[in-house]
């Protein structure tokens, strides 16, 4: 098992659906003029149902929809903050309302989500996605934290007849789940480490931290949870997770207090009444124009180890 | 079916009776747009009436039928009364528009004989490429009408679908433009000039034919011109129309789009509409 390999969420997702396509006619992959090592091969061997629409993520989703409409699934690809918020209205209307009355498969892949695209600034980071398209009805909020969850959303999605949001970091990671079997993808999260009093609650590439962070505290007794299923939640069974806790840390790329993964636990524990507290870490409510790496970002947001570390000992 | 004495007596009495009906829709529900959906009246009827569209009111998802996208939605309640005719739906629907719990709101949306979801604008085309290509793909051989309004061409994503359109050789695409030469607040002209109009849609590759489109005969033979058409090119028809047709109170005024007429003014126009 030590031979997985560090992978990109979107080359193991477009392999997969390469796989599909095979045997599934009905698939269709359009992108927003954005690539991957991996599309090379889709798109040699389907050029009838690959289609690079060109940089217009607007007709990427109308597009998208009228295939739909016709009974085909779309996967369609392009940057994160380009696609969930460029096309937000084209999105809002075409998949989200229409799907409510009718069966609608599209995917939207969405790369870089968070700060992946660090140096990139401030208009490539992705920090409103998650809020903004789990506000929409009828939507599927996915959020994986590597490279085998990434690929396992292919099959999830092919039998679903709804709009759904796939969201995946841009850099290449190490897998978390190669260790992991029996796991159902649809209860939306795992316990990855079991622990006592403190457990921190993750999404996406904050999930790589939350595990480091747990290992080198090693005595500490965190634990971790990921979230890969944003929406919808299964309240009941993620409590049942969560309610042996007394704290809980919230960790993603995201803003703060906005409907985030934080208010999403918060929600949970709101509704069932529960005593547990709740500190959330992600951005503070301002864009970054300072250049720099990740690990630079998130220490400019209290995001790096040693806070993450300081807020669990405030914690005890 | 050929264009003759006959089909023409037919369609201007259809187009007649339309405008009275979409009229009375308008007096029990004046937050209808009035002027929008009477420059598009003859159309609707050219294209329901006239033979152009295919379409099945008792299986409205036959795989054959044409699929047809009215992108400015506002504008359509005068398909209303032509879609119970034809049953679509029940004509009981129609004395209760945006009534509550009624199917029919001021906009169109989830109501049989609709493709899509409308009221918001700039959408149709795209949405009409990609069922150009899902039809390609299933290799049927129907066309996809949009009708779009023309001020709804201010909307980028429009311009995005056009240059796919033509690229992709969508010829299975007719667009037509409901070219009332006016937006909400004035004309065209003044907000932004969309002409020259026909020279736009040449220069991206389309193919196109500009008419009177409150003209039978014109309509008629234009859109089955496209309909046999086989230039491999997306087609576009200009049909230039007059927002509020019919109606003086609101012909060549630049604010008709908002405009609502009073009951009693309504039963006047009933009665001297020809």
């Amino acid at each position: 098992m030590n031979n997985i390999p560090i992978k990109t969420m979107r080359d193991a997702l477009i392999e997969q659906i390469f796989d599909k396509m095979h045997k599934n006619e009905a698939i269709f992959f359009l992108s927003a003029d954005f690539g991957a090592p991996a599309l090379d091969a889709l798109k040699e061997k389907f050029k009838d149902r690959f289609i690079n629409v060109g940089i217009a993520e607007q007709n990427l989703i109308n597009l998208s929809t009228g295939l739909a409409l016709e009974g085909f699934i779309v996967y369609a690809y392009g940057i994160a903050p380009f696609l969930a918020m460029r096309a937000y209205e084209q999105i809002r209307i075409n998949l989200s309302l229409s799907a409510q009355i009718k069966e609608i498969n599209v995917n939207l892949i969405g790369v870089g989500t968070g700060v992946s695209y660090d140096v990139s600034g401030p208009t490539h980071h992705c920090l409103e996605d998650i809020t903004i398209i789990r506000s929409l009805p009828t939507f599927i909020v996915f959020s994986p934290s590597d490279w085998i969850l990434s690929e396992k959303f292919v099959d999830f999605s092919i039998n679903i007849q709804k709009p759904k949001y796939i969201r995946l970091d841009g850099k290449p990671l190490p897998p978390i789940y190669n260790k992991i079997e029996n796991f159902n993808l649809e209860n939306g999260f795992y316990e990855l480490v079991q622990g006592e009093q403190i457990c921190l609650v993750s999404t996406g590439y904050m999930t790589h931290k939350a595990l480091k962070i747990a290992k080198d505290l090693h005595g500490g007794n965190i634990g971790v949870i990921d979230v890969f299923l944003l929406k919808p939640i299964k309240e009941d069974l993620l409590f049942d997770s969560l309610k042996k806790y007394k704290f809980i840390v919230t960790l993603e790329e995201a803003f703060m207090n906005k409907g985030g993964l934080d208010s999403l636990m918060l929600n949970i524990l709101k509704n069932k009444n529960s005593s547990i507290k709740l500190k959330n870490l992600g951005f503070k409510d301002e864009y970054i124009f300072e250049s720099g790496g990740r690990n630079y970002l998130h220490k400019l947001n209290h995001l790096d180890e040693i806070n993450i570390i300081k807020t669990i000992e405030e914690c005890k | 079916m050929r264009f003759n004495t006959d089909l023409f007596e037919f369609l201007k009495q259809k187009a007649l009776w339309v405008r009275q009906e979409t009229l009375k829709i308008h007096k029990i529900a004046p937050e209808t747009r009035l002027a929008s959906s009477l420059s598009d009246v003859e159309i609707f009827v050219v294209l329901y009436y006239g033979g152009i569209l295919n379409f099945n009111s008792k299986d409205i998802h036959w795989q054959e039928r044409d699929r047809f996208i009215i992108s400015k939605g506002h504008g359509a309640i005068s398909l209303y009364p032509i879609l119970a005719n034809l049953g679509f739906f029940s004509k009981e629907e129609l004395k209760n528009v945006c009534k509550e719990d009624s199917m029919l709101g001021s906009i169109p949306d989830n109501i049989p004989g609709f493709e899509t979801i409308n009221g918001s604008l700039g959408h149709g085309l795209g949405v009409g490429c990609g069922m150009a290509l899902a039809l390609k793909r299933k290799k049927i051989k129907a066309k996809v009408f949009i009708l779009s309004g023309d001020g709804e061409l201010n909307e980028g994503s429009v311009w995005e679908a056009i240059m796919f359109a033509s690229h992709h050789k969508l010829d299975n695409i007719i667009l037509i433009i409901d070219n009332n030469k006016m937006s909400m607040l004035g004309y065209q002209k003044d907000i932004l000039d969309l002409e020259p109009l026909e020279e736009k849609f040449n220069v991206f590759n389309w193919e196109s034919k500009v008419i009177n489109g409150h003209d039978m005969e014109e309509l008629y033979l234009a859109l089955n011109h496209f309909k046999k058409n086989k230039s491999k090119q997306p087609m576009v028809l200009i049909a230039n129309t007059q927002k509020g047709k019919g109606v003086s109170q609101l012909e060549n005024d630049p604010l008709c789009h908002i405009k609502s007429l009073k009951e009693d003014e309504i039963d006047n126009i009933l009665k001297e509409l020809k």
